[in-house]
């Protein structure tokens, strides 16, 4: 059973459906890996032993009964705190929230149940997915299983942690900035940002709400493309989900694997390489773009003028939108209440009372940031220019998408840092997201995949498509991971050091 | 509470002072669901009972806008002959507050869904009067909270407060006017003319039930003054939700009495908002509307514009009623109404249902009679409206036609109507389940004269006498004899006769 972990949710759909094995068994399987790692790895805020084994018993009954079952069902799955699940805590990893139980799914989280995936946890972010190292949870530090001592990335630390430790096959990250591609990266994950509307916002408790989207977290390039096409699609309770049926995702990703990209051609952006990336991130990726060239794409360089001021606008955009999404948490409703401990308990004093207490740093000084940037006189300056900013840099991909099929870049300019090494200093944080977020400034879709190691931590190569054209992601993602295993032998993960069981 | 400010007569006040006024009218959609979602809008229902996660304002729902909602904005527009835009975009505009689920409302700003229009009001004295229209546009409603404890109902001073977030998302319009000016010492008189004109049209046009009782229709009303006509407009105050026709023009007369007050004895008016007190006819300070108060607007991420398209566009306004004040007139002339009998019609929601009573055969004036009348003090009695009474307009038709015919006289014709109002039939049914109709045969009355001429025969002799006063006892008789059934005309008629015969 011990290998039932490693394997691809692929696989296991396969095994599932051949019944070489029941759907209690790799639940079970993966339960119990977290019960022995989860100690050390920290990914998970709750795990929900008993929803997931009901779930898995009840696609057992219904396999055996001859029912029509999603491929997918009976594998399991890891879910990022920040969506909301009935009858299942959802904190986003903020004390504000601890304690409510949500009364609804999320639509994702609907689709996961239609299909019949069982859901393990919920799992550890940033507060309200703000950071990049999940270091500003509420709940603790998630290590990456590649160094405990080591960031997994955030604000999806958590989840990608998860899938790379072998607690879960696939996980439910969201992506901001980067929350998604960034934590794949350094933990040497697959993860894809859907073009922007591809994925139901509908409980997602939103951070920015122009910016945030729902995406897969997987270990492979074709468990990407599986999970996405559970979760995409139309939603009528998202206005800003798209009408448009999800491209071939799962074709994309098989197709690519046979390793042809004759006549694809790729775009190196000229502005997310260079200075201030690490070396062995630089070599990685100039390595992977001649694994690309041998088969058969054909590589050019683009420029996006306007990319160097995408993360001013982020910086502004996000937090502008953040201070009012965050402005329901004041304790009137669900949630953290505090009053304050001296004078009238007035609803105001309440409010200021309970936030002041429920957020965390990070979180404050966003919610800062974007009430000062949305005040009178100062809109036009900060919020205004921001959005010019952001049209710009739509402006950009469109031409360099003129010239290219995709776009590719390193996903992180680092790779993973030590825990600690970057909290006080909130600019170089923010600078882990340079290269993912573009992207979601402009509402296209990326990916990325592990392209090696440096230093013995894993480096992560993204890709970028126009909207509405995630399957190019998945082809040009699955023929790339294909030529890359193919000189290491096997997955990059492989190559993790083995982590302490500890119960 | 400070003591009540001086106030300068109404007279004096309009005689040295210009006021200037300025209308906001929001009015509750009669949606089945919210402005933004699927929650049912039930009026009176148990608190906190009409809500989802997205009424409530849960982490993670979000907004999706109401089509109906939409059309019925587009609706209020073209009925005010605005322009309707091609695309417009909601914002948030940032506050906190416990009725407010997210802390934000969502609303238009910058971007109505309609602007720049005109209403034509017509005054008392049949003056018409065009308000400009300066912008429609959507936003939901609040919530509702209930101060419990302390004297004045309000925050201050209350012990604890409840929020029932049945109301929060109910679609609202919001109609804002541009100044009104130089209609001097008729302001008042506009400012509720305005009003009504506004809830006729939301009725007319089927989009509210625009009930002010229920606070469907809430006025906030502005109002400066200034020295003469020529002069810049002075500092405004805000008197907020105003929510009678009467309590419209009070409101604007007391801030007239009280600004002029204010600058006579030379201090500024304060620009604010303030509370209208129903019982006292007064208004006191609310907030003070300072450069501090910035609620942030910015554009509503989680919804994408709205572009209504102009072949939708055309579609409603071919569906536009005609308006209610053109409908009137033409009615009014119709049914031979004199002025405050139609308005009596109007203000009682009758209109419809005389229409219709007319159309199924009754003559306008009886039509008029029976629902201004003998309905309209049942319907008062009950505490309902004239519609809701177990009666139709086209049964009130079919009740005068067995009047019209001498079927059955007035007093027998309430009767039946009691009958139907008691839900035992049709008009027909209950004069025939009854036994309720005119005793026509002749023999069958000759009897009942002979019988009361003999009873007193001293009338008789009387009558034979020349003197045909004392008749009427005899008539009277008859009637009480076939218990009211007899036609008073015919019995007379037989009376006479049969004295002269004897």
């Amino acid at each position: 059973m011990g290998d039932l972990i490693r394997r691809s949710a692929a696989d296991l759909a396969t095994a599932l459906r051949s019944g070489e094995v029941s759907s209690v068994e790799v639940a079970q399987a993966h339960l119990d890996r977290i019960a022995a790692v989860d100690g050390a790895v920290h990914a998970f805020l709750h795990v929900c032993t008993d929803e997931a084994l009901a779930t898995a018993r009840e696609v057992d009954a219904r396999r055996s009964a001859g029912d029509e079952l999603h491929p997918l069902a009976g594998v399991p799955i890891a879910v990022k705190d920040v969506v909301v699940t009935k009858g299942i805590p959802s904190t986003a990893g903020s004390k504000i929230l601890q304690g409510w139980i949500p009364p609804y799914d999320a639509t994702l989280v609907e689709r996961l149940k239609a299909a019949g995936m069982p859901i393990l946890g919920k799992t550890n972010m940033d507060e309200f997915a703000m950071g990049s190292s999940t270091e500003h949870s509420a709940y603790g530090n998630t290590h990456n299983p590649w160094d405990l001592d080591r960031i997994p990335g955030g604000s999806g630390g958590g989840s990608a942690a998860a899938v790379a430790a072998f607690e879960a096959p696939l996980a439910i990250g969201t992506d901001t900035g980067g929350s998604i591609r960034q934590p794949a990266a350094v933990t040497g994950t697959v993860g894809t940002k859907p073009t922007y509307g591809g994925v139901s916002r509908y409980g997602l408790i939103a951070l920015a709400s122009s910016l945030d989207q729902a995406g897969p977290v997987s270990r492979t390039v074709l468990d990407a493309a599986l999970l996405h096409e559970v979760i995409g699609g139309h939603d009528p309770r998202d206005s800003t989900s798209l009408t448009d049926p999800l491209p071939d995702l799962v074709g994309a990703a098989r197709l690519g694997a046979n390793g042809d990209l004759t006549g694809v051609r790729v775009g190196v952006v000229h502005e997310l390489n260079g200075e201030g990336y690490q070396a062995g991130v630089r070599a990685r990726f100039e390595e992977a773009l001649d694994l690309l060239r041998g088969a058969g794409a054909e590589v050019v360089e683009v420029g996006c003028p306007h990319f160097v001021h995408a993360l001013a606008a982020y910086y502004l955009i996000l937090p502008s939108e953040a201070s009012s999404n965050l402005a329901r948490f004041d304790g009137m409703r669900y949630g953290l209440r505090v009053e304050p401990s001296d004078g009238p308990v007035t609803a105001e004093r309440v409010m200021g009372a309970t936030r002041g207490a429920g957020f965390g740093d990070e979180v404050k000084r966003r919610i800062i940031l974007g009430t000062y940037a949305l005040s009178a006189g100062y809109y036009d300056a900060y919020y205004g220019n921001a959005q010019k900013v952001r049209t710009l840099v739509q402006r950009d991909f469109a031409a360099a998408f003129d010239q290219a099929d995709v776009l590719v870049s390193p996903t992180a300019p680092t790779t993973a840092f030590k825990l600690g090494e970057k909290l006080d200093d909130p600019m170089a944080m923010y600078l882990n997201d340079v290269a993912t977020i573009p992207a979601n400034l402009a509402g296209v879709p990326g990916l990325s995949l592990p392209s090696g190691l440096d230093q013995g931590l894993p480096v992560g190569f993204q890709v970028l498509a126009p909207a509405r054209a995630d399957d190019r992601l998945y082809r040009v993602g699955a023929a790339l991971e294909m030529l890359l295993e193919q000189r290491w032998g096997g997955p990059l993960l492989a190559q993790a050091p083995e982590l302490a069981v500890t119960a | 509470m400070s003591t009540a400010p001086d106030l300068v007569d109404y007279d004096d006040a309009v005689a040295r002072y210009d006021p200037v006024i300025g209308i906001e009218v929001h009015v509750e959609l009669g949606t089945a669901s919210k402005m933004f979602d699927g929650a049912p809008t039930v009026f009176g229902a148990p608190p906190n009972t009409q809500v989802t996660p997205v009424s409530l304002g849960l982490p993670g729902s979000l907004p999706v806008v109401n089509r109906t909602a939409v059309e019925s904005a587009i609706l209020i527009g073209l009925a005010l002959n605005c322009q309707i835009a091609e695309v417009c975009r909601f914002a948030r505009k940032n506050y906190f507050y416990p009725d407010v689920p997210k802390n934000f409302q969502i609303s238009q700003y910058d971007e109505p869904i309609a602007f720049d229009g005109w209403l034509d009001v017509e005054l008392e004295d049949g003056t018409v009067l065009r308000v400009e229209i300066e912008r429609a546009h959507m936003e939901e409603d609040a919530g509702k909270n209930t101060h419990v404890g302390g004297a004045s109902g309000r925050i201050h001073g209350a012990e604890y407060s409840l929020v029932d977030y049945n109301r929060a998302g109910i679609p609202l319009v919001e109609i804002v006017t541009r100044p009104i000016a130089g209609v001097g010492e008729r302001a008042p008189e506009v400012a509720r003319a305005y009003v009504q004109t506004l809830r006729d049209i939301f009725r007319g046009l089927g989009v509210s039930e625009a009930r002010m009782e229920r606070g469907n229709v809430r006025a906030d009303v502005n109002l400066s003054l200034r020295p003469s006509p020529d002069a810049p407009l002075g500092t405004r105050t805000e008197t907020k939700n105003v929510n009678s026709f009467r309590s419209v023009e009070r409101a604007v007369r007391y801030e007239i009495c009280r600004q002029a007050a204010v600058l006579d004895a030379g201090a500024t008016v304060i620009q604010e908002t303030r509370h209208w007190h129903e019982d006292t006819g007064t208004t006191t300070p609310g907030r003070v509307k300072s450069d501090a108060e910035d609620y942030r607007y910015f554009p509503e991420p989680d919804l994408v514009p709205l572009a209504p398209s102009r072949e939708w566009v055309q579609e409603l306004r071919a569906r536009l009623p005609e308006m209610p004040v053109a409908r009137w007139h033409r009615l009014q002339t119709d049914w031979g109404y004199s002025d405050p009998e139609m308005r009596d019609v109007v203000n009682a929601g009758a209109v419809e249902l005389i229409e219709t009573t007319v159309a199924a055969g009754a003559t306008p004036a009886a039509a008029r009679k029976w629902w201004m009348g003998e309905l309209a003090r049942t319907a008062n009695t009950e505490g309902v409206d004239l519609g809701a009474l177990p009666v139709t307009p086209e049964q009130i038709g079919e009740l005068q036609r067995l009047v019209d015919s001498g079927r059955l006289n007035d007093q027998l014709a309430r009767q039946v109507l009691a009958g139907v109002l008691a839900g035992e039939g049709s008009p027909q049914e209950v004069a025939a389940a009854r036994g309720l109709g005119i005793v026509s045969d002749d023999g069958a009355l000759l009897a009942a004269v002979d019988e009361a001429l003999a009873a007193q025969p001293d009338i008789a002799a009387k009558v034979r006498g020349g003197n045909l006063g004392p008749v009427g006892s005899i008539i009277g008789a008859v009637m009480k004899a076939t218990r009211g059934q007899a036609d008073a005309g015919r019995v007379r008629e037989l009376v006479i006769e049969r004295i002269n015969q004897g």
